[in-house]
């Protein structure tokens, strides 16, 4: 178990990830000029809930343990922001790549 | 008590980086984050290795957070600013903390790290030396720390905030959605809590809502005001934003955090849990 809260620091999830029974919801962030790094990466759910927040890698990427359902992945930057939905079934990967502009 | 008295703009903070008696302090879990770069003169605490008992489970005692402080080169007379990142949790449990030990000058950054970084503002790598400070701590002020004992004695009588998220309060996941889901206790939440997220209380970019949404937002969940409140959440860092709200902006006077929290309600043997929406 996690004795901490916060969120760890974020690395990329290969599409061959053993997800060990949970639901993974991972992708990277993407500005004009290909991959952004450090934006604030919110998961919300289905009713536009909060549900968590990590901060993208230098490289943009970013992961969350979810569970079956809609959700939305909502990415916040200096430079603006940008949003993907996705709905999620079986335990497995789900990637979702978030634009910001 | 007004919002200005608790919490300083990021525009506030930039202009007061170089003022004598002000000290900005990042408080995090993860403290890479200082590493890789913070707000120009702040100095670091480590939420895990320099707040917390090595040993026992515990906040560092009153000795400790005395050495601690007079090595960081705060004095008692300082403003202390704190913030960091996941939202301001650690800095709010930080100032908890601070109040606790009777450190009345100190105010969290509102929005923390993340506003500082959207707002585009500069950091740097550069660790500032502060002179050692001889730090004289006051006795745990007991009158904002809930304790087991009087949690459970809360059911049904006093107000009990769980401010982790609805998933969490089900029982259907047992940490945040960032976190892997294993987990030694029960899940669950304490009977009569009413479930207000943390997340409700603040903005997108990190900042707290204000003390009108904040009141409508706990009248919303039908929380009674006029009593008695102990938020928790897992480990005590979520709740200690709520508790920030509670009291510090909407002025609440018996409001305490509860730092056991769930992992160690949902550890304690025989204690009454509730299961799913209340």
């Amino acid at each position: 178990m996690s004795d901490g809260c916060g969120a760890p620091a974020q690395t990329a999830t290969p599409a061959d990830t053993d997800t060990q029974g949970q639901v993974v919801l991972a992708g990277k962030i993407t500005g004009n000029d290909g991959p952004l790094g450090g934006a604030y990466v919110r998961l919300l759910n289905g009713d536009g809930d909060f549900v968590g927040e990590v901060q993208a890698s230098a490289d943009g990427d970013f992961r969350f343990y979810a569970a079956s359902g809609e959700w939305t992945v909502r990415a916040l930057h200096a430079s603006g922001s940008g949003e993907a939905s996705i709905r999620t079934g079986e335990p497995g990967l789900y990637e979702v790549p978030v634009a910001v502009s | 008590m007004s919002r200005e008295d608790v919490l300083v703009t990021t525009a506030w903070a930039e202009e007061n980086l170089s003022t004598p008696g002000v000290v900005f302090v990042e408080v995090d879990e993860d403290t890479t984050a200082y590493d890789g770069g913070h707000i120009p003169g702040a100095v670091r605490i480590d939420w895990k290795n320099e707040l917390q008992d090595p040993v026992r489970r515990d906040f560092v005692d009153k000795a400790g957070f005395e050495k601690l402080l007079s090595e960081k080169g705060i004095s008692n007379d300082d403003l202390v600013i704190l913030y960091g990142g996941n939202n301001n949790w650690f800095a709010a449990y930080a100032y908890w903390y601070f109040k606790l030990y009777g450190h009345d000058s100190v105010k969290l950054l509102d929005g923390g790290r993340k506003k500082w970084e959207l707002d585009g503002r500069e950091l740097t790598t550069e660790v500032p030396t502060r002179e050692k400070t001889d730090y004289v701590a006051s006795e745990q002020d007991l009158s904002i720390r809930a304790f087991r004992d009087e949690v459970v004695d809360a059911i049904n009588t006093k107000n009990l905030i769980d401010v982790r998220s609805p998933d969490e309060f089900t029982g259907k996941l047992n940490a945040p959605a960032h976190l892997p889901q294993e987990s030694s206790q029960r899940s669950g939440h304490i009977p009569s809590a009413a479930n207000v997220p943390w997340a409700k209380t603040a903005n997108e970019d990190g900042t707290f809502k204000t003390a009108e949404e904040l009141a409508e937002l706990y009248a919303e969940a039908g929380i009674d005001t006029s009593k008695p409140t102990i938020a928790y959440c897992r480990i005590g860092e979520r709740s200690s934003h709520t508790w920030f709200a509670l009291r510090e902006l909407m002025g609440l006077q018996d409001v305490k955090n509860y730092d056991g929290s769930w992992t160690e309600y949902g550890s304690l043997v025989g204690v009454p849990i509730e299961l799913g929406e209340k």
